[in-house]
């Protein structure tokens, strides 16, 4: 199970709906507890494809972000991106990049924007797919 | 000789490669996996060819991307 604050959650979706009509991305972190994982700090990333059906992270602001991480004492715990378009599910090229079976992949879906639907995944060898719940607090 | 992988010190062998170093740590889908070397990029066809030298501080990072499709 995730948590995620209420205010990062807001971050997230504020960074989703700035980068309209593209995907936007980023990468979470935190702490681990038993089962649970809590989510300490969202990185806002830019999505250097610029683009409205893909989305890739930028090397050099994920090796700042992973130098914060440990300087806190964090772990990473997952990547986060928005479907603009589409709903809260793992694409088939999202399936097939997703290359770290021991991290989580949110995915915030703007299709209805008044409604915006963000869900947790476990991707396991490019195709086994489970939801994890996540709570915002 | 000692180098820093990942936020973790550990001793390698003397003329340890990057290419031998994604062995030893065993990490995942190694084809996918961005290297730095005290912060500079390595260029992947350098893997194989270039030693890794006393106290250089090497990160692995994972492509990370994907799409709505």
């Amino acid at each position: 199970m995730l948590f995620l604050r209420k205010k990062d959650y807001e971050l997230i979706l504020e960074h989703a709906l700035n980068g309209l009509p593209n995907e936007a991305c980023g990468l979470i972190a935190g702490v681990i507890k038993e089962d649970k994982k809590y989510i300490e700090k969202v990185y806002l990333l830019t999505n250097i494809d610029v683009s409205r059906e893909h989305f890739s992270m930028d090397p050099k602001e994920q090796l700042a972000v992973l130098k914060d991480i440990r300087a806190n004492n964090y772990v990473l715990l997952g990547n986060f991106h928005s479907h603009p378009e589409t709903p809260a599910r793992p694409s088939k090229e999202d399936k097939r990049l997703a290359y770290d079976s021991k991290i989580n992949y949110l995915i915030l879906s703007l299709m209805n924007p008044k409604q915006p639907v963000l869900k947790a995944f476990l991707i396991q060898e490019g195709k086994d797919v489970s939801e994890e719940v996540i709570e915002i607090v | 000789m000692f180098i820093t992988v990942a936020g973790i010190k550990k001793e390698v062998e003397d003329g340890t490669t990057i290419e031998k170093l994604i062995l030893d740590e065993k990490i995942e889908n190694a084809e996918y996996v961005t290297v730095t070397v005290n912060d500079e990029f390595a260029r992947r066809e350098d893997f194989d060819k270039k030693a890794l030298g006393d106290n250089d501080v090497v990160e692995f990072l994972y492509f990370m991307g994907g799409g709505s499709f």
